[in-house]
């Protein structure tokens, strides 16, 4: 993404049909930038290559789409941020992956590296500093789960102290692709392995934050009048008629949650939190590295007249189940780690009253009874006067990940639709079984802890010293 | 919490208030961070008051932060920009006339403060042998700031006890609690914690009168603050309590006499108060002739406060009037000193900030116990788990190093309970 200084590598996948990223981040990261931003510098990325300070003449995100078939990527260059994106950072092909990752993944994979390595080292060197990358892609398909999780190994050769944060749609149990579990758990064994960390979403939750925000504005109650810019779902001037253009929405709630993610990084707070701490203080060991993301607020009201949501309001709608990126259930499993991530004029004192009055309805691990990571940022996003982030690491994926291999498990034991996958050169039955493995002992890790949590916290005996 | 998020370092002659024509001063420091934003704020913030300034070229400054990882502040950003840190140093260092020594202000619970705070330290030492260390450091809240605090600041406080000489401890939830009780401030924002800490160091730091007379003042107060203070290198730890502390509104209201202020100064000491505030009147020294109640198992509640030494900073109007007897008596200080070498006072007439009587007690006392022992308790835990080491051993800090931090901490808990 674009970012004066440069710190951010971002790189969107594009798996047909089912997510469309690019439109809606970008668009909201020029708004971000856009108003007040006196104090940017912002560098013009052309073939000259030449810096303009204030205003924002042109701006080209920092990106490679890639996608095995046209349709999806043709789209957004026709749209509103055609300009926005570098044609020469784009990889297509013609005839998809036809749901099939051993396609995405060994075919175009190979076929491709040369190609992307090259495209992710001209976009890397314009960066003064990389931080991260971020891959936004879903586990259901052929590209966006073969490819998608191939380019992690290449990101982890090539850019070995570059952070990888994946941002996963994991399909839900109504998935019309019949071979997304396959898909899935071979996906899932390249993200045990090869992301620092993984945000998992699954699109039955964005609907239902749409369905919610549709609640309200249609209820007719009186002061409900929704203030546009505000929406977490809409980045056009005016509520649209979401029901046309669902993937829209949805996609825009994902790209507040990745905008949450580098407002600290990107502007300045009196408690500044960059992405590599993320990382550190919510990934306690490396396999369980996925966290449960949930946004607030989802839309400002407009009407003065109405007192604006009270601030703790805002902390505990962060905790509840209405605002996740993911069906779970964080307050009846363990937590491991949690992180808040603060927006707008909100000062260390209101973060310390809200940590103190939510801690005792959550359960922690007895080794990190105090495992809350907390950023503040003074900018707060367009629309809002604050926000927050909060991203759990926490037993409640397991089930997500159990129903994800109970589905694998009934689709392999028929040996459904095998042939498509053994018949692609590289491909054995034992890169099924080894994915399934890889899943169980995640699985077996996630078990272990869960079974500590209704043990009482006692304190270890110490090192004794000679006095 | 931060004065600076990375470090700091003030040389102590710093430059005296120049009247008005004057060249604006310059602080004489360094400022050292591994991502920038923090930094300009601070320099355009002293530019902006008109009064005094950084230098243009004494910071250091890199994109990346530390990621809150001790590991990478001291095993890579260390020997990574050791070279240019050391250079900024030496500059400062050739524009003192007489260099007394070095005062390091820095946090725990992140990555850079703590971590390439302790590898400085340690070039320091190196470096200039010579000369004091005394780190500043931020005691982390007790929950909430970073996850891996606790391992964080393990790690800094074992090697800072190798190599600086002495540790001046402000602790995040005691300067909180000012802020909210003394000073009534409704939304505590960390410039207004910033504003107690800055406080608490000129209350200590401000020029006194050397021990020759009201004509002459102190030349060397870290010179002079670590003899007082640091009698023995296994008890390093040092607080500041002040008094008084409150609002503007509060003050007008207020009189003071120094029998008051040294009267409570001297509860807060023996009863381990923050502030003026909820002192316990009821605990009181140990009457002499009783066996000493030394020796005490860290399940007990420490509830008398002892102190190795003490050193109590007068500023105000009749300074040289108010009576220190309380301060003088054996029954608050550890058996192997004699008060007379255990307690110093300095004195200026000048008043310090708003206040026409204020003083500062700087002691070296059990105060930090119960906080220590917390802290590597709960690292303790989290260790023997093994959450989070595969980030450090990422990095070259292996489980002994833990180890040999653990053990080192167990041992100065264990001799400062044993006062």
């Amino acid at each position: 993404m674009w970012i004066p200084g440069a710190s951010l590598l971002t790189k969107f996948l594009l798996p047909s049909p089912l997510l469309v990223m690019a439109n809606p981040f970008t668009e909201y990261y020029i708004v971000e930038t856009q108003p007040g931003s006196n104090s940017l510098l912002i560098r013009v990325v052309g073939d000259g290559g030449s810096i303009s300070k204030g205003k924002i003449c042109s701006l080209k995100a920092r990106a490679v789409l890639i996608d095995m078939e046209e349709g999806v990527v043709n789209e957004i260059l026709q749209g509103p941020l055609r300009d926005v994106f570098d044609s020469k950072q784009l990889i297509t092909d013609i005839s998809g992956s036809g749901n099939n990752w051993a396609v995405g993944h060994k075919v175009f994979g190979s076929r491709y590296q040369e190609e992307i390595l090259e495209k992710l080292r001209k976009s890397a060197e314009h960066c003064d500093c990389l931080q991260c990358f971020f891959v936004i892609h879903s586990m259901g398909g052929g590209t966006g789960s073969g490819l998608g999780t191939y380019l992690l190994k290449v990101l982890e050769d090539e850019f070995p102290e570059v952070y990888r944060f994946v941002t996963s749609v994991y399909p839900s149990g109504e998935d019309d692709v019949i071979t997304s579990p396959y898909n899935s758990i071979l996906a899932m064994k390249e993200l045990n392995e090869h992301a620092d960390c993984v945000l998992p979403i699954d699109n039955q939750s964005l609907f239902d934050i749409i369905s919610k925000i549709d609640l309200v504005v249609n209820s007719g109650k009186l002061g409900t009048t929704i203030k546009p810019k505000s929406l977490v779902t809409s980045s056009a001037g005016t509520f649209k008629k979401w029901q046309e253009k669902p993937f829209d929405a949805m996609n825009n709630i994902v790209a507040n949650l990745l905008l949450s993610l580098t407002s600290s990084a990107r502007f300045e707070g009196s408690l500044n939190m960059d992405l590599n701490e993320i990382s550190m203080n919510l990934v306690p060991f490396p396999q369980l590295h996925y966290l449960v993301s949930s946004l607030t607020p989802l839309y400002t009201l407009a009407d003065v007249n109405v007192p604006p949501r009270r601030l703790d309001q805002m902390f505990s709608d962060a905790f509840s189940k209405d605002h996740q990126l993911i069906r779970a259930d964080p307050k009846h499993s363990l937590y491991l780690a949690c992180a808040l991530m603060v927006r707008g004029n909100v000062q260390i004192s209101d973060l310390r009253r809200n940590i103190e009055r939510l801690k005792p309805s959550l359960q922690f691990v007895s080794w990190n009874q105090e495992g809350w990571k907390t950023s503040l940022c003074s900018v707060p996003p367009v629309g809002h006067s604050h926000s927050l982030l909060a991203l759990a690491n926490n037993t409640c994926v397991k089930p997500t990940f159990v129903e994800l291999r109970e589905r694998f498990l009934r689709l392999y034991k028929k040996k459904a639709h095998l042939h498509h996958y053994l018949q692609i050169e590289g491909m054995e039955e034992s890169c099924f079984t080894e994915a399934e493995s890889s899943l169980s002992a995640l699985i077996r890790e996630y078990n272990q802890l869960d079974a500590t949590k209704s043990m009482p916290v006692e304190d270890l005996p110490r090192l004794s010293v000679a006095v | 919490m931060r004065i600076m998020r990375g470090l700091s370092l003030r040389h102590l002659n710093k430059t005296e208030t120049a009247g008005p024509g004057a060249v604006i001063p310059i602080a004489r420091a360094v400022l050292v961070d591994m991502e920038p934003k923090v930094i300009n704020q601070t320099l355009s913030k002293a530019a902006q008051s008109g009064r005094w300034k950084y230098g243009q070229h004494s910071s250091f400054c890199q994109k990346q932060g530390s990621g809150n990882n001790w590991a990478y502040g001291y095993s890579v950003h260390g020997p990574r920009h050791e070279e240019s840190i050391r250079n900024l140093i030496q500059k400062e260092v050739e524009k003192c006339d007489s260099l007394s020594g070095f005062f390091i202000i820095m946090s725990m619970a992140g990555g850079t403060g703590s971590g390439l705070g302790a590898f400085v330290t340690q070039n320091l030492q190196d470096q200039y042998s010579n000369s004091l260390k005394m780190n500043q450091i931020i005691w982390p809240y007790g929950t909430g700031e970073v996850i891996v605090q606790n391992y964080n600041s393990i790690l800094t406080l074992s090697h800072l006890y190798r190599s600086s000489d002495a540790l001046l401890v402000h602790e995040n939830d005691a300067v909180h609690k000012i802020c909210a009780k003394l000073m009534n401030i409704k939304q505590i924002s960390f410039s207004d914690i910033n504003q107690v800490l800055a406080h608490q160091l000129g209350s200590v730091f401000q020029p006194t009168y050397s021990a020759e007379g009201s004509f002459h003042y102190r030349r060397n107060p870290l010179g002079d603050l670590m003899e007082n203070l640091v009698p023995h290198p296994e008890f390093k730890m040092l607080g500041v309590r002040n008094i008084p502390q409150m609002s503007e509104n509060s003050l007008a209201y207020s009189t003071f006499t120094w029998a008051g202020l040294l009267k409570h100064l001297r509860q807060m000491l023996i009863s381990n108060a923050k502030m003026e505030e909820g002192i316990d009147w009821q605990i009181r020294p140990p009457l002499p002739g009783l066996p000493s109640l030394s020796k005490m198992s860290l399940n007990k509640e420490l509830h008398f406060n002892t102190s190795i030494a003490n050193l109590l900073i007068l500023r105000g109007k009749d300074v040289h009037s108010a009576d220190l007897e309380g301060f003088k008596d054996p029954a608050l200080y550890t058996s192997w000193l004699e008060p007379v070498n255990a307690f110093n006072v300095w004195r200026t007439q000048r008043a310090f900030s708003k206040y026409e009587k204020s003083a500062a007690l700087v002691s070296n006392s059990q105060f930090l116990v119960k906080p220590l022992d917390m802290i590597v308790g709960k690292a303790w835990n989290m260790f023997a788990s093994k959450a989070y080491v595969h980030q450090y051993t990422k990095f070259g800090i292996e489980e002994e190093d833990f180890l040999d931090s653990f053990a080192l901490l167990e041992q100065v808990v264990a001799s400062y309970c044993t006062l």
